[in-house]
Protein backbone atom coordinates (compact mmCIF):
# COMPACT_ATOMS: atom_id res chain seq x y z
CA UNK A 1 0.00 0.00 0.00
CA UNK A 2 1.54 3.28 -1.10
CA UNK A 3 -0.70 6.32 -0.80
CA UNK A 4 0.34 9.76 -1.94
CA UNK A 5 -1.27 12.95 -0.65
CA UNK A 6 -0.70 16.43 -2.05
CA UNK A 7 -1.46 19.61 -0.11
CA UNK A 8 -1.13 22.89 -1.98
CA UNK A 9 -1.98 26.53 -1.63
CA UNK A 10 -0.10 29.65 -0.66
CA UNK A 11 2.19 30.34 2.29
CA UNK A 12 0.33 31.12 5.52
CA UNK A 13 -2.64 28.79 4.93
CA UNK A 14 -1.16 25.99 6.99
CA UNK A 15 -0.49 23.74 4.02
CA UNK A 16 2.74 22.41 5.50
CA UNK A 17 1.33 22.00 9.02
CA UNK A 18 -1.59 19.96 7.69
CA UNK A 19 0.84 17.63 5.92
CA UNK A 20 3.02 17.29 9.03
CA UNK A 21 0.00 16.33 11.14
CA UNK A 22 -1.14 13.70 8.66
CA UNK A 23 2.37 12.22 8.42
CA UNK A 24 2.72 12.19 12.19
CA UNK A 25 -0.62 10.44 12.65
CA UNK A 26 0.50 7.69 10.27
CA UNK A 27 4.11 7.32 11.49
CA UNK A 28 3.70 7.74 15.23
CA UNK A 29 0.14 6.60 15.93
CA UNK A 30 -0.49 3.98 13.23
CA UNK A 31 3.03 2.57 13.03
CA UNK A 32 3.09 3.04 9.28
CA UNK A 33 5.94 4.46 7.23
CA UNK A 34 5.41 8.07 6.28
CA UNK A 35 7.44 10.78 4.58
CA UNK A 36 6.46 14.43 4.49
CA UNK A 37 8.22 16.76 2.10
CA UNK A 38 7.61 20.35 1.19
CA UNK A 39 8.63 22.88 -1.34
CA UNK A 40 8.28 26.58 -0.97
CA UNK A 41 9.98 29.80 -1.95
CA UNK A 42 11.96 32.06 0.37
CA UNK A 43 8.95 34.17 1.45
CA UNK A 44 7.07 33.04 4.58
CA UNK A 45 3.64 34.23 3.40
CA UNK A 46 2.04 34.56 0.03
CA UNK A 47 4.30 32.40 -2.11
CA UNK A 48 3.20 29.11 -3.59
CA UNK A 49 3.36 26.35 -1.02
CA UNK A 50 3.23 22.63 -1.66
CA UNK A 51 3.61 19.71 0.67
CA UNK A 52 3.41 16.00 0.10
CA UNK A 53 2.87 13.01 2.33
CA UNK A 54 3.61 9.45 1.26
CA UNK A 55 2.21 6.74 3.53
CA UNK A 56 3.04 3.06 3.20
CA UNK A 57 3.14 -0.18 5.16
CA UNK A 58 6.68 -0.81 3.89
CA UNK A 59 9.81 1.39 3.82
CA UNK A 60 9.38 4.29 1.41
CA UNK A 61 11.99 4.57 -1.31
CA UNK A 62 11.15 7.53 -3.55
CA UNK A 63 9.84 10.11 -1.05
CA UNK A 64 7.84 12.37 -3.35
CA UNK A 65 4.33 12.08 -4.72
CA UNK A 66 4.30 10.94 -8.34
CA UNK A 67 0.55 10.66 -9.01
CA UNK A 68 -1.32 11.68 -5.84
CA UNK A 69 -4.19 9.48 -4.65
CA UNK A 70 -5.54 12.40 -2.64
CA UNK A 71 -5.06 16.13 -3.17
CA UNK A 72 -6.01 19.39 -1.50
CA UNK A 73 -6.10 22.71 -3.37
CA UNK A 74 -6.32 25.96 -1.43
CA UNK A 75 -5.50 28.37 -4.25
CA UNK A 76 -6.17 28.89 -7.93
CA UNK A 77 -2.45 28.82 -8.70
CA UNK A 78 -1.99 25.48 -6.97
CA UNK A 79 -5.11 24.03 -8.63
CA UNK A 80 -4.09 25.12 -12.09
CA UNK A 81 -0.54 23.91 -11.63
CA UNK A 82 -1.09 20.54 -9.98
CA UNK A 83 -4.64 19.29 -10.64
CA UNK A 84 -3.57 17.36 -13.71
CA UNK A 85 -0.90 15.41 -11.81
CA UNK A 86 -3.43 13.49 -9.68
CA UNK A 87 -4.35 9.87 -10.23
CA UNK A 88 -7.50 8.93 -12.14
CA UNK A 89 -10.27 8.58 -9.55
CA UNK A 90 -8.34 10.57 -6.93
CA UNK A 91 -10.21 12.23 -4.08
CA UNK A 92 -9.68 15.97 -4.40
CA UNK A 93 -10.67 18.71 -1.94
CA UNK A 94 -10.98 22.24 -3.32
CA UNK A 95 -11.37 25.56 -1.44
CA UNK A 96 -14.27 26.64 -3.65
CA UNK A 97 -14.05 30.39 -2.98
CA UNK A 98 -10.35 30.58 -3.74
CA UNK A 99 -10.50 28.47 -6.90
CA UNK A 100 -12.98 30.19 -9.21
CA UNK A 101 -11.67 28.71 -12.46
CA UNK A 102 -12.13 24.95 -12.58
CA UNK A 103 -11.49 22.26 -15.17
CA UNK A 104 -14.90 20.59 -14.97
CA UNK A 105 -14.09 18.10 -17.70
CA UNK A 106 -11.03 16.77 -15.88
CA UNK A 107 -12.89 16.81 -12.56
CA UNK A 108 -15.39 14.31 -13.93
CA UNK A 109 -12.69 11.66 -13.66
CA UNK A 110 -12.12 12.47 -9.97
CA UNK A 111 -14.03 12.50 -6.71
CA UNK A 112 -14.20 16.22 -6.06
CA UNK A 113 -15.25 17.86 -2.82
CA UNK A 114 -15.54 21.61 -3.38
CA UNK A 115 -16.55 23.64 -0.35
CA UNK A 116 -16.10 27.18 0.98
CA UNK A 117 -13.59 25.83 3.49
CA UNK A 118 -12.39 29.15 4.87
CA UNK A 119 -15.95 30.28 5.49
CA UNK A 120 -16.92 27.02 7.21
CA UNK A 121 -13.80 27.21 9.40
CA UNK A 122 -14.65 30.79 10.34
CA UNK A 123 -18.22 29.79 11.23
CA UNK A 124 -17.08 26.76 13.23
CA UNK A 125 -14.25 28.20 15.31
CA UNK A 126 -14.31 31.93 14.65
CA UNK A 127 -10.86 31.54 13.10
CA UNK A 128 -10.44 31.20 9.36
CA UNK A 129 -6.91 29.95 10.13
CA UNK A 130 -8.33 26.60 11.24
CA UNK A 131 -9.28 25.88 7.62
CA UNK A 132 -6.31 23.54 7.21
CA UNK A 133 -7.37 21.38 10.18
CA UNK A 134 -10.99 21.35 9.02
CA UNK A 135 -9.76 20.08 5.67
CA UNK A 136 -7.72 17.34 7.38
CA UNK A 137 -10.91 16.26 9.11
CA UNK A 138 -12.72 16.01 5.78
CA UNK A 139 -9.79 14.17 4.16
CA UNK A 140 -9.45 11.63 6.95
CA UNK A 141 -13.21 11.27 7.34
CA UNK A 142 -13.79 10.58 3.65
CA UNK A 143 -10.72 8.46 2.86
CA UNK A 144 -9.90 6.70 6.15
CA UNK A 145 -6.22 7.06 5.25
CA UNK A 146 -5.49 7.16 9.01
CA UNK A 147 -7.80 6.62 11.97
CA UNK A 148 -9.71 9.50 13.53
CA UNK A 149 -8.12 8.89 16.91
CA UNK A 150 -4.62 9.02 15.40
CA UNK A 151 -5.23 12.29 13.60
CA UNK A 152 -6.70 13.80 16.79
CA UNK A 153 -3.57 12.86 18.72
CA UNK A 154 -1.35 14.25 15.98
CA UNK A 155 -3.31 17.52 15.95
CA UNK A 156 -2.80 17.83 19.71
CA UNK A 157 0.96 17.25 19.28
CA UNK A 158 1.46 19.71 16.48
CA UNK A 159 -0.70 22.78 17.01
CA UNK A 160 0.43 25.66 19.25
CA UNK A 161 -0.17 25.13 22.95
CA UNK A 162 -3.53 26.53 24.01
CA UNK A 163 -5.13 26.10 20.58
CA UNK A 164 -5.76 22.35 20.88
CA UNK A 165 -9.49 22.55 21.56
CA UNK A 166 -10.24 25.07 18.86
CA UNK A 167 -8.33 22.98 16.32
CA UNK A 168 -10.04 19.78 17.42
CA UNK A 169 -13.38 21.52 16.94
CA UNK A 170 -12.37 22.29 13.36
CA UNK A 171 -11.18 18.71 12.86
CA UNK A 172 -14.45 17.24 14.13
CA UNK A 173 -16.45 19.57 11.94
CA UNK A 174 -14.47 18.06 9.09
CA UNK A 175 -15.42 14.53 10.21
CA UNK A 176 -19.07 15.65 10.35
CA UNK A 177 -18.97 17.07 6.82
CA UNK A 178 -17.29 13.90 5.60
CA UNK A 179 -20.18 11.79 6.91
CA UNK A 180 -22.61 13.81 4.80
CA UNK A 181 -20.34 13.68 1.76
CA UNK A 182 -19.86 9.91 1.80
CA UNK A 183 -21.86 8.15 -0.88
CA UNK B 1 20.77 11.76 32.31
CA UNK B 2 17.48 13.15 31.09
CA UNK B 3 17.16 14.09 27.45
CA UNK B 4 15.08 16.99 26.18
CA UNK B 5 13.35 14.71 23.66
CA UNK B 6 11.80 11.24 23.93
CA UNK B 7 14.24 8.32 23.64
CA UNK B 8 13.57 4.63 23.05
CA UNK B 9 10.68 5.34 20.68
CA UNK B 10 9.91 6.51 17.17
CA UNK B 11 9.18 10.09 16.26
CA UNK B 12 8.23 11.99 13.11
CA UNK B 13 10.88 14.66 12.62
CA UNK B 14 12.91 16.54 10.04
CA UNK B 15 16.38 15.50 8.90
CA UNK B 16 17.78 18.61 10.59
CA UNK B 17 16.13 17.72 13.88
CA UNK B 18 17.42 14.14 13.63
CA UNK B 19 20.98 15.44 13.21
CA UNK B 20 20.63 17.62 16.32
CA UNK B 21 19.18 14.83 18.49
CA UNK B 22 21.80 12.34 17.31
CA UNK B 23 24.59 14.81 18.07
CA UNK B 24 23.34 15.18 21.63
CA UNK B 25 23.07 11.42 22.10
CA UNK B 26 26.60 11.04 20.68
CA UNK B 27 27.84 13.39 23.39
CA UNK B 28 27.99 16.71 21.54
CA UNK B 29 27.91 19.53 24.08
CA UNK B 30 29.04 22.49 22.00
CA UNK B 31 27.39 23.96 18.95
CA UNK B 32 28.36 27.16 17.17
CA UNK B 33 26.61 28.32 14.05
CA UNK B 34 25.22 31.00 11.84
CA UNK B 35 21.68 30.55 10.51
CA UNK B 36 21.27 29.52 6.89
CA UNK B 37 18.54 27.76 4.92
CA UNK B 38 18.21 24.75 4.92
CA UNK B 39 20.34 24.02 8.01
CA UNK B 40 18.84 26.60 10.40
CA UNK B 41 16.60 24.02 12.07
CA UNK B 42 19.71 22.21 13.35
CA UNK B 43 20.75 25.42 15.06
CA UNK B 44 17.21 26.02 16.37
CA UNK B 45 17.13 22.54 17.90
CA UNK B 46 20.60 22.95 19.40
CA UNK B 47 19.69 26.35 20.87
CA UNK B 48 16.70 24.69 22.52
CA UNK B 49 18.37 21.48 23.70
CA UNK B 50 21.91 22.48 24.67
CA UNK B 51 21.05 24.43 27.85
CA UNK B 52 19.01 21.42 28.98
CA UNK B 53 21.98 19.03 28.76
CA UNK B 54 24.53 21.43 30.26
CA UNK B 55 25.88 22.19 26.81
CA UNK B 56 26.52 25.43 24.96
CA UNK B 57 24.99 26.70 21.73
CA UNK B 58 26.14 30.05 20.43
CA UNK B 59 25.53 32.16 17.37
CA UNK B 60 28.79 33.42 15.91
CA UNK B 61 29.35 36.42 13.65
CA UNK B 62 29.68 34.18 10.60
CA UNK B 63 30.61 30.66 9.51
CA UNK B 64 34.35 31.34 9.78
CA UNK B 65 33.87 32.12 13.44
CA UNK B 66 31.51 29.16 13.86
CA UNK B 67 33.98 26.52 12.80
CA UNK B 68 36.78 28.30 14.68
CA UNK B 69 34.72 28.16 17.89
CA UNK B 70 33.97 24.50 17.31
CA UNK B 71 37.69 23.71 16.90
CA UNK B 72 38.46 25.60 20.11
CA UNK B 73 35.70 23.79 21.99
CA UNK B 74 37.05 20.46 20.85
CA UNK B 75 40.51 21.28 22.26
CA UNK B 76 38.77 22.23 25.49
CA UNK B 77 37.42 18.69 25.60
CA UNK B 78 33.89 19.04 24.20
CA UNK B 79 32.46 17.13 21.31
CA UNK B 80 31.52 19.93 18.97
CA UNK B 81 29.52 20.50 15.79
CA UNK B 82 28.53 23.22 13.37
CA UNK B 83 26.04 23.07 10.51
CA UNK B 84 25.60 25.16 7.40
CA UNK B 85 24.84 25.14 3.70
CA UNK B 86 26.85 25.98 0.58
CA UNK B 87 27.73 29.66 1.15
CA UNK B 88 28.68 29.00 4.77
CA UNK B 89 30.55 25.83 3.86
CA UNK B 90 32.69 27.88 1.47
CA UNK B 91 33.59 30.22 4.33
CA UNK B 92 34.51 27.26 6.52
CA UNK B 93 37.06 25.82 4.12
CA UNK B 94 40.13 27.50 5.58
CA UNK B 95 39.41 26.29 9.10
CA UNK B 96 38.35 22.87 7.87
CA UNK B 97 41.97 22.54 6.73
CA UNK B 98 43.10 23.85 10.10
CA UNK B 99 41.08 21.09 11.78
CA UNK B 100 42.73 18.51 9.50
CA UNK B 101 46.22 19.88 10.21
CA UNK B 102 45.69 20.15 13.97
CA UNK B 103 43.87 16.78 14.02
CA UNK B 104 40.86 18.20 15.79
CA UNK B 105 37.76 16.00 16.06
CA UNK B 106 34.79 18.06 14.87
CA UNK B 107 31.61 17.41 12.90
CA UNK B 108 30.60 19.79 10.11
CA UNK B 109 27.16 19.38 8.54
CA UNK B 110 26.50 20.77 5.07
CA UNK B 111 22.85 20.59 4.01
CA UNK B 112 23.44 21.21 0.32
CA UNK B 113 21.32 23.63 -1.70
CA UNK B 114 21.57 24.86 -5.27
CA UNK B 115 24.71 26.87 -5.95
CA UNK B 116 27.20 28.34 -6.63
CA UNK B 117 26.96 31.45 -4.45
CA UNK B 118 23.60 31.95 -2.72
CA UNK B 119 21.91 29.97 -5.51
CA UNK B 120 18.64 28.24 -4.59
CA UNK B 121 18.31 28.42 -0.79
CA UNK B 122 15.24 26.21 -0.41
CA UNK B 123 16.08 23.59 -3.03
CA UNK B 124 18.30 20.50 -2.77
CA UNK B 125 21.47 19.82 -4.74
CA UNK B 126 24.61 17.70 -4.54
CA UNK B 127 26.99 20.27 -5.93
CA UNK B 128 29.34 20.35 -2.92
CA UNK B 129 30.58 16.80 -3.08
CA UNK B 130 34.00 17.65 -4.49
CA UNK B 131 34.19 20.70 -2.24
CA UNK B 132 33.66 18.55 0.85
CA UNK B 133 36.54 16.35 -0.23
CA UNK B 134 38.93 18.88 -1.74
CA UNK B 135 37.58 22.32 -0.76
CA UNK B 136 40.36 23.28 1.58
CA UNK B 137 43.83 23.81 0.22
CA UNK B 138 46.81 21.53 0.46
CA UNK B 139 47.10 17.76 0.62
CA UNK B 140 44.66 16.56 3.18
CA UNK B 141 42.48 13.68 4.28
CA UNK B 142 39.15 13.74 6.02
CA UNK B 143 35.94 11.73 6.19
CA UNK B 144 32.72 12.57 4.33
CA UNK B 145 29.42 10.78 5.03
CA UNK B 146 26.17 11.10 3.11
CA UNK B 147 22.72 10.07 4.43
CA UNK B 148 19.64 9.43 2.27
CA UNK B 149 16.87 9.09 4.86
CA UNK B 150 16.05 10.82 8.13
CA UNK B 151 16.97 7.62 9.99
CA UNK B 152 20.33 7.60 8.22
CA UNK B 153 20.80 11.28 9.06
CA UNK B 154 20.41 10.25 12.70
CA UNK B 155 22.59 7.14 12.49
CA UNK B 156 25.35 8.73 10.42
CA UNK B 157 25.56 11.72 12.76
CA UNK B 158 26.35 9.38 15.63
CA UNK B 159 28.84 7.61 13.39
CA UNK B 160 30.37 10.97 12.39
CA UNK B 161 31.11 11.82 16.02
CA UNK B 162 32.52 8.36 16.67
CA UNK B 163 34.80 8.52 13.61
CA UNK B 164 35.90 12.07 14.44
CA UNK B 165 36.84 11.03 17.98
CA UNK B 166 38.44 7.75 17.00
CA UNK B 167 40.64 9.17 14.25
CA UNK B 168 41.07 12.73 15.56
CA UNK B 169 39.75 14.19 12.35
CA UNK B 170 37.04 16.48 11.03
CA UNK B 171 34.07 14.60 9.61
CA UNK B 172 31.72 16.22 7.10
CA UNK B 173 28.08 15.15 6.81
CA UNK B 174 26.69 15.95 3.38
CA UNK B 175 22.92 16.17 3.43
CA UNK B 176 20.70 18.25 1.18
CA UNK B 177 17.74 20.61 1.43
CA UNK B 178 15.25 17.83 0.72
CA UNK B 179 16.55 15.64 3.54
CA UNK B 180 17.03 18.60 5.86
CA UNK B 181 13.37 19.57 5.71
CA UNK B 182 11.86 16.14 5.10
CA UNK B 183 9.95 14.61 7.99
CA UNK B 184 10.05 10.90 8.38
CA UNK B 185 9.63 8.23 11.00
CA UNK B 186 12.87 7.80 12.86
CA UNK B 187 13.72 5.60 15.81
CA UNK B 188 15.49 7.54 18.55
CA UNK B 189 17.29 4.88 20.59
CA UNK B 190 17.90 4.75 24.30
CA UNK B 191 21.43 5.90 25.17
CA UNK B 192 22.40 2.33 26.14
CA UNK B 193 21.55 1.15 22.62
CA UNK B 194 24.15 3.49 21.11
CA UNK B 195 27.87 2.88 20.83
CA UNK B 196 29.66 6.11 21.73
CA UNK B 197 33.39 6.47 21.08
CA UNK B 198 35.52 8.97 22.96
CA UNK B 199 38.91 10.27 21.89
CA UNK B 200 42.13 8.82 23.29
CA UNK B 201 43.59 10.94 26.06
CA UNK B 202 47.29 10.87 26.99
CA UNK B 203 47.94 7.96 29.32
CA UNK B 204 50.98 9.64 30.85
CA UNK B 205 53.21 12.67 30.60
CA UNK B 206 55.34 11.20 27.81
CA UNK B 207 52.30 10.81 25.60
CA UNK B 208 51.06 14.28 26.52
CA UNK B 209 54.35 15.79 25.39
CA UNK B 210 53.85 14.36 21.89
CA UNK B 211 50.30 15.39 20.94
CA UNK B 212 51.18 14.81 17.26
CA UNK B 213 53.17 11.62 17.71
CA UNK B 214 52.16 8.05 17.11
CA UNK B 215 52.73 6.17 20.37
CA UNK B 216 50.28 3.38 19.56
CA UNK B 217 51.31 2.81 15.93
CA UNK B 218 47.79 3.41 14.62
CA UNK B 219 48.58 6.92 13.40
CA UNK B 220 46.20 8.49 15.93
CA UNK B 221 47.92 10.44 18.72
CA UNK B 222 46.23 10.84 22.10
CA UNK B 223 44.79 14.35 22.40
CA UNK B 224 45.63 16.42 25.47
CA UNK B 225 42.81 18.65 26.67
CA UNK B 226 43.43 22.32 27.43
CA UNK B 227 43.20 23.03 31.14
CA UNK B 228 43.97 19.51 32.27
CA UNK B 229 47.56 20.02 33.21
CA UNK B 230 49.58 19.85 30.01
CA UNK B 231 51.11 22.64 27.96
CA UNK B 232 50.19 22.00 24.34
CA UNK B 233 51.19 23.89 21.23
CA UNK B 234 48.61 23.81 18.43
CA UNK B 235 49.41 25.35 15.04
CA UNK B 236 48.37 25.14 11.42
CA UNK B 237 52.01 25.40 10.45
CA UNK B 238 53.81 22.17 9.68
CA UNK B 239 54.82 20.83 13.08
CA UNK B 240 56.77 18.04 14.70
CA UNK B 241 55.43 15.46 17.15
CA UNK B 242 55.55 17.97 20.00
CA UNK B 243 53.41 20.41 18.00
CA UNK B 244 56.09 23.03 17.44
CA UNK B 245 56.44 24.62 13.99
CA UNK B 246 59.09 23.04 11.74
CA UNK B 247 58.39 24.49 8.33
CA UNK B 248 61.61 24.12 6.37
CA UNK B 249 62.46 20.43 6.70
CA UNK B 250 60.80 18.37 3.95
CA UNK B 251 60.82 15.21 6.09
CA UNK B 252 58.75 16.85 8.86
CA UNK B 253 55.98 17.74 6.38
CA UNK B 254 56.23 14.31 4.76
CA UNK B 255 55.94 12.53 8.10
CA UNK B 256 53.05 14.65 9.39
CA UNK B 257 50.91 14.64 6.25
CA UNK B 258 51.83 11.03 5.61
CA UNK B 259 50.47 10.06 9.02
CA UNK B 260 47.31 12.16 8.57
CA UNK B 261 46.62 10.21 5.35
CA UNK B 262 47.66 6.88 6.85
CA UNK B 263 45.50 7.09 9.96
CA UNK B 264 42.41 7.26 7.71
CA UNK B 265 43.47 5.10 4.77
CA UNK B 266 44.87 2.28 6.93
CA UNK B 267 41.45 2.00 8.50
CA UNK B 268 39.35 2.62 5.42
CA UNK B 269 37.68 -0.78 5.59
CA UNK B 270 36.24 0.23 8.91
CA UNK B 271 35.38 3.77 7.79
CA UNK B 272 33.82 3.01 4.42
CA UNK B 273 30.22 1.87 4.46
CA UNK B 274 27.81 1.18 1.65
CA UNK B 275 24.65 -0.78 0.96
CA UNK B 276 23.78 -2.92 -2.01
CA UNK B 277 20.36 -3.62 -3.45
CA UNK B 278 19.69 -6.38 -5.99
CA UNK B 279 23.33 -6.37 -7.11
CA UNK B 280 24.02 -10.14 -6.97
CA UNK B 281 22.99 -10.99 -10.53
CA UNK B 282 22.98 -7.43 -11.89
CA UNK B 283 24.28 -6.57 -15.33
CA UNK B 284 23.38 -2.90 -14.95
CA UNK B 285 24.50 -1.04 -11.83
CA UNK B 286 23.50 2.30 -10.43
CA UNK B 287 25.95 4.01 -8.08
CA UNK B 288 24.58 6.85 -6.00
CA UNK B 289 24.79 8.66 -2.70
CA UNK B 290 22.39 10.72 -0.60
CA UNK B 291 18.78 11.48 -1.45
CA UNK B 292 19.04 10.34 -5.10
CA UNK B 293 19.61 6.78 -3.85
CA UNK B 294 15.93 6.63 -2.95
CA UNK B 295 14.91 7.30 -6.54
CA UNK B 296 17.52 4.78 -7.61
CA UNK B 297 16.06 2.02 -5.41
CA UNK B 298 12.66 2.60 -6.98
CA UNK B 299 14.25 2.71 -10.44
CA UNK B 300 15.88 -0.68 -9.81
CA UNK B 301 12.50 -2.16 -8.82
CA UNK B 302 10.91 -0.71 -11.97
CA UNK B 303 13.74 -1.99 -14.17
CA UNK B 304 13.48 -5.48 -12.66
CA UNK B 305 9.74 -5.46 -13.46
CA UNK B 306 10.71 -4.82 -17.07
CA UNK B 307 13.15 -7.71 -17.03
CA UNK B 308 16.32 -5.61 -16.75
CA UNK B 309 18.77 -7.09 -14.26
CA UNK B 310 19.62 -3.85 -12.46
CA UNK B 311 21.08 -3.26 -9.01
CA UNK B 312 22.22 -0.42 -6.79
CA UNK B 313 25.37 0.44 -4.88
CA UNK B 314 24.50 3.15 -2.39
CA UNK B 315 27.49 4.90 -0.83
CA UNK B 316 27.10 6.09 2.77
CA UNK B 317 30.77 7.08 2.94
CA UNK B 318 31.78 9.38 0.11
CA UNK B 319 35.37 9.86 1.29
CA UNK B 320 37.64 7.98 1.60
CA UNK B 321 36.33 6.55 -1.65
CA UNK B 322 36.23 2.82 -2.25
CA UNK B 323 37.80 2.62 -5.70
CA UNK B 324 38.28 -1.16 -5.34
CA UNK B 325 34.61 -1.92 -4.81
CA UNK B 326 33.77 0.10 -7.93
CA UNK B 327 36.36 -1.81 -9.94
CA UNK B 328 34.89 -5.14 -8.77
CA UNK B 329 31.46 -3.89 -9.74
CA UNK B 330 32.75 -2.81 -13.16
CA UNK B 331 34.08 -6.33 -13.70
CA UNK B 332 30.63 -7.76 -12.98
CA UNK B 333 28.29 -5.42 -14.84
CA UNK B 334 27.97 -4.16 -18.39
CA UNK B 335 27.30 -0.57 -17.52
CA UNK B 336 27.23 1.73 -14.51
CA UNK B 337 24.88 4.73 -14.25
CA UNK B 338 25.59 7.56 -11.84
CA UNK B 339 22.55 9.75 -11.09
CA UNK B 340 23.47 12.85 -9.13
CA UNK B 341 22.07 16.32 -8.49
CA UNK B 342 24.92 18.19 -10.14
CA UNK B 343 26.61 18.22 -13.52
CA UNK B 344 29.03 15.40 -12.71
CA UNK B 345 31.12 14.90 -9.56
CA UNK B 346 30.62 11.40 -8.13
CA UNK B 347 30.66 10.29 -11.77
CA UNK B 348 34.36 11.10 -12.09
CA UNK B 349 35.24 9.06 -9.01
CA UNK B 350 33.19 6.12 -10.26
CA UNK B 351 34.83 6.33 -13.68
CA UNK B 352 38.25 6.27 -12.08
CA UNK B 353 37.21 3.26 -9.98
CA UNK B 354 35.70 1.42 -12.97
CA UNK B 355 39.09 1.69 -14.61
CA UNK B 356 37.69 1.13 -18.10
CA UNK B 357 36.16 -2.23 -17.19
CA UNK B 358 32.59 -1.03 -17.67
CA UNK B 359 31.04 1.94 -19.38
CA UNK B 360 30.05 4.68 -16.91
CA UNK B 361 27.26 7.11 -17.73
CA UNK B 362 26.30 10.23 -15.84
CA UNK B 363 22.62 11.07 -15.20
CA UNK B 364 22.97 14.71 -14.20
CA UNK B 365 20.17 16.88 -12.90
CA UNK B 366 20.23 20.40 -11.48
CA UNK B 367 17.49 22.91 -10.70
CA UNK B 368 16.25 21.73 -7.34
CA UNK B 369 14.27 18.55 -7.93
CA UNK B 370 15.40 15.07 -7.03
CA UNK B 371 15.52 12.72 -10.05
CA UNK B 372 12.26 10.88 -10.46
CA UNK B 373 12.66 7.09 -10.67
CA UNK B 374 11.27 7.29 -14.22
CA UNK B 375 14.04 9.65 -15.30
CA UNK B 376 16.60 7.04 -14.28
CA UNK B 377 14.65 4.16 -15.84
CA UNK B 378 14.30 5.99 -19.15
CA UNK B 379 18.02 6.59 -19.38
CA UNK B 380 18.78 2.94 -18.69
CA UNK B 381 16.27 1.45 -21.14
CA UNK B 382 16.93 4.20 -23.70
Amino acid sequence: MRKEVLFSGFGGQGVILASVILGRAAAVYENLYAVQTQSYGPESRGGASRAEVVISDEPIDYPKAITPDYAVFFSQEAYTKFLHTVKEGATVIVEKDLVPHRDTEFEERLKVIALPLTEIAEETTGLSLTMNILTLGILVGVTGIVGRESIEKAVRDAVPHGTEEINLRALRKGFELAEKLKP
Amino acid sequence: MRYPFPVGRSDFIQGDEAVARAAILAGCRFYAGYPITPASEIFEAMALYMPLVDGVSIQMEDEIGSIAAVIGASWAGAKAMTATSGPGFSLMQENLGYAVMTETPIVVVNMMRGGPSTGQPTFPAQGDLMQAVWGTHGDHMLIVLSPSTVQEAFDLTIRAFNLAEKYRTPVVILGDAELAHMRERVYIPNPDEIEVVNRKLPANEDEAKLPFGDPHGDGVPPMPIFGRGYRTYVTGLTHDESGHPRTVEPEVQQKLIGRIFRKILDHKDEIISYETFELDDAEIAIVSTGIVSRSAIRAVKMLRERGVRAGLLKLSTVWPFDFEVIEELAEQVRKIYVPEMNLGQLYHLVREGANGKAEVELIAKIGGEVHTPMEIVERVVG
